[in-house]
C-alpha cells in the first residue's frame, strides 16, 4: 500500500502511522451521547471510507486519507489541515 | 453416526464405506424460534448449547459462504486462560474448562493438544507484571508458573537468550493452554448440532434484518424471508455490517490480521511461545509447520489478506527470537477480519431491540472463546439473563466508562489494540 502525501508524494506505507476514521470533533460542551458516538461508534464501511493518517517518517502532516477497505486501494488524499473532515462516522 | 476406536477399524476393513455426511443440507424453513447470523465458531457452538442446554429444537444457523470458511479456520489456533482483568478472566477461564471436555463433548478429536504456552519477559519490567498475571491467573483458579531463565531455557533450548537488546530472562507458563485443531472445532460443533436437529444453512446470506415497533420479526435472506422470534448475531468479522441491517453502529472497527506457516521442519519447539517484543506467537503442528503471526496491520480492512510491512515485522521479529528458524522458508500467508472494540475485549449483550441478541467484538483473541462463548451466548439468548461467566460483556461499557477491560492498558480507543 502506498500513500500519496499531498507534500512529500507518493510514499511507501510504512512511513505513515494510521489514526483510523477521518471525523470532525464535537464541541467541547456536547453530551455524553455525542462523545460516545464520536470516540467508539463506527460506520465501518466495507467501501471507500476517509481515515487519518500521519505523516510520521516524513513532512509530519496529517493527511486525510480516501480509501478502499475491500480493495485497500488508496483513491485521493488531501491535507486535514483546515479543510472539513466529512468521513463516514 | 458415531466415532470410536471400533468403528475407525471396522471402516478400515471395509474400505471406508459405511461413513455418511456429518451434517445434513436443509432448505431454509419458513420460520424458526431462533435464527443465528453466522456459520463460524461461536455461532456453531451457540447452535450447539441452545438444543443441547435449553431444549430449543427449531433453530437455524445461516453461513453465507461455507461452514469454517471465517476466522474460526484461520487463526493461529492458541486455546489458554491467562487474561488479567476481571470479566476476562472468569470468561477464558470457563472456556478453557470447556474446551478439556469437548472431544468427549462432541465425540469428535478437535486435536486439543494442551501442550503449554509460555510468555517470555525481556526485562524486569515485564518479569513483575508476568508475577502479577500469574497470581491473578492463580487467584482465577488456573494454572501458572514463573520459569527462570534457566527452567525455560532447559524446556525450550532454540530461542534466542541472548539478543543485545531482548534477551530472555524468563516466562510465564500456563501448562493448560495449548492448540486445537481450528477447523475439527468447526466440524464437531456444526455435526453436533446438527443431530440435535439445528438447521444449518450454508450460502445463505442475510441480507436485512426485519424489525415492527421494536421487535425482531425475522431475517431477508439470499434464499428467501426467514421468520424468527429471536435473531443472534455471530458474525465476527462482519458484525458492524450486520448490526446496520437493524440500525445500529457498534463500538467496532474491521481490520486485517495475518498469520503465516513455514515448510513442515523436525519438532523444534513442544509449546506455544509467545514474546513481548516486536510482539509474536509461534506454535509447531503437528505436520511440523511453524505457524506464528504478529500484530494487526492496524488500519481498517476487509480483505482477508494484508500488506507487506507487517510481514517483514514478522519475518525480522522471527528472525530475532529464534535465529535457527531463519532457513525454514514460509509456505503460506493469509489474513482474517477481526472486530476491534476500543478496549479489546469482546460483546455478549443483548442489542436493546426485542429479540436481536449480540455477540462480536472477539478481536483477535476469539477462537479459544468458542466453546465459552457459545455456552454463554446460548444462556443470554434462552433466559434473557447473561451467563455468570460474562456478565461484564456488555455494549454499553463504552458509554459509561464503567467495567472497560483494557488488557493492554493502551485506553479504550479504536486503533491502539
Ligand atoms: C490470523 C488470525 C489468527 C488468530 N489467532 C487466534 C488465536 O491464536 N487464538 C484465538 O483465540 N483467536 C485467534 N484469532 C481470532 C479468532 O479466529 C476469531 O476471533 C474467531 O474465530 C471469530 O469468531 P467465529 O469463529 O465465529 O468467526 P468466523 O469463522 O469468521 O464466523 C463468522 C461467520 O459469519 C458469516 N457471516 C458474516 N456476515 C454474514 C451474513 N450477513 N449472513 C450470513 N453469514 C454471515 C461469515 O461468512 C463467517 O463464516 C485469530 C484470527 C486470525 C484472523
Ligand atoms: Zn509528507
Amino acid at each position: 500500500m502506498r500513500i500519496t502525501c499531498p507534500n512529500c508524494g507518493e510514499r511507501d506505507r510504512r512511513e505513515f502511522y494510521v489514526k483510523g476514521a477521518a471525523l470532525a470533533r464535537p464541541d467541547v460542551g456536547a453530551g455524553l451521547d455525542e462523545w460516545h458516538d464520536h470516540l467508539h461508534l463506527r460506520d465501518n464501511p466495507a467501501s471507500e471510507t476517509k481515515e487519518l493518517w500521519y505523516h510520521e517518517m516524513g513532512c509530519g502532516a496529517w493527511i486525510e486519507v480516501c480509501r478502499n477497505t475491500v480493495s485497500h486501494e488508496v483513491v485521493s488524499t488531501r491535507l486535514a489541515s483546515g479543510a472539513e473532515l466529512g468521513g463516514k462516522r | 453416526m458415531r466415532f470410536s476406536g471400533w468403528r475407525v477399524l471396522k471402516e478400515g476393513l471395509t474400505g471406508n464405506k459405511g461413513w455418511t455426511p456429518h451434517w445434513r443440507d436443509p432448505e431454509p424453513q419458513p420460520e424458526y424460534d431462533v435464527v443465528i447470523i453466522g456459520g463460524g465458531g461461536h455461532g456453531l457452538a451457540t447452535g450447539y448449547y441452545l438444543a443441547k442446554e435449553h431444549g430449543f429444537t427449531n433453530i437455524a444457523v445461516l453461513e453465507k459462504g461455507y461452514l469454517g470458511g471465517g476466522n474460526v479456520g484461520r487463526n493461529t489456533t492458541i486455546v489458554r486462560a491467562n487474561y488479567y482483568l476481571p470479566g476476562n478472566s472468569e470468561f477464558y477461564s470457563h472456556s478453557l474448562k470447556q474446551w478439556e471436555g469437548l472431544e468427549e463433548e462432541l465425540n469428535y478429536n478437535v486435536m486439543m493438544s494442551q501442550r503449554g504456552q509460555i510468555m517470555v519477559y525481556h526485562n524486569d519490567g515485564q518479569r513483575d507484571a508476568m508475577v502479577r498475571r500469574g497470581n491473578s491467573i492463580i487467584n482465577q483458579g488456573d494454572d501458572a508458573e514463573l520459569l527462570s531463565r534457566d527452567a525455560l531455557r532447559e524446556m525450550v533450548p532454540i530461542l534466542n537468550y541472548d539478543n543485545a537488546r531482548f534477551p530472555i530472562l524468563g516466562g510465564l507458563l500456563q501448562r493448560r493452554a495449548g492448540t486445537a485443531r481450528h477447523d475439527a472445532v468447526a466440524w464437531g460443533f456444526a455435526r453436533g448440532a446438527d443431530q440435535r436437529g439445528v438447521d444449518l444453512i450454508q450460502n445463505c446470506e442475510v441480507t436485512g434484518i426485519d424489525i415492527e415497533n421494536g421487535k425482531v420479526k425475522g431475517v431477508q435472506t439470499s434464499r428467501g424471508v426467514i421468520r424468527a422470534k429471536k435473531v443472534a448475531l455471530a458474525a465476527a468479522g462482519r458484525s458492524g455490517q450486520a448490526a446496520a441491517m437493524a440500525g445500529m453502529r457498534l463500538p467496532i472497527e474491521s481490520h486485517v490480521l495475518q498469520a503465516f506457516v513455514s515448510e513442515g521442519i523436525k519438532p523444534v519447539l513442544d509449546h506455544v511461545v509467545s514474546f513481548a517484543e516486536g510482539h509474536l506467537y509461534v506454535s509447531q503442528s503437528d505436520k511440523g509447520g511453524l505457524v506464528f503471526g504478529s500484530y494487526l496491520d492496524f488500519y481498517s480492512s476487509y480483505a482477508a489478506r494484508g500488506n507487506l510491512p507487517m510481514v517483514e515485522h514478522t519475518m525480522e521479529t522471527m528472525q530475532a527470537m529464534i535465529p535457527a528458524l531463519g532457513k525454514a522458508k514460509l509456505l503460506r500467508s493469509w489474513g482474517g477480519i477481526m472486530d476491534m472494540t476500543p478496549d479489546g475485549s469482546p460483546i455478549i449483550d443483548h442489542s436493546g431491540i426485542e429479540g436481536l441478541y449480540l455477540n462480536c467484538g472477539w478481536c483477535y483473541g476469539g477462537f479459544k472463546a468458542i466453546p465459552g462463548s457459545g455456552n454463554a451466548y446460548a444462556h443470554l439468548i434462552a433466559t434473557d439473563r447473561p451467563h455468570g461467566a460474562a456478565t461484564k460483556f456488555r455494549l454499553d461499557r463504552f458509554r459509561d466508562g464503567h467495567g472497560l477491560m483494557d488488557e493492554e492498558a493502551t485506553g479504550a480507543q479504536h486503533n491502539l489494540h
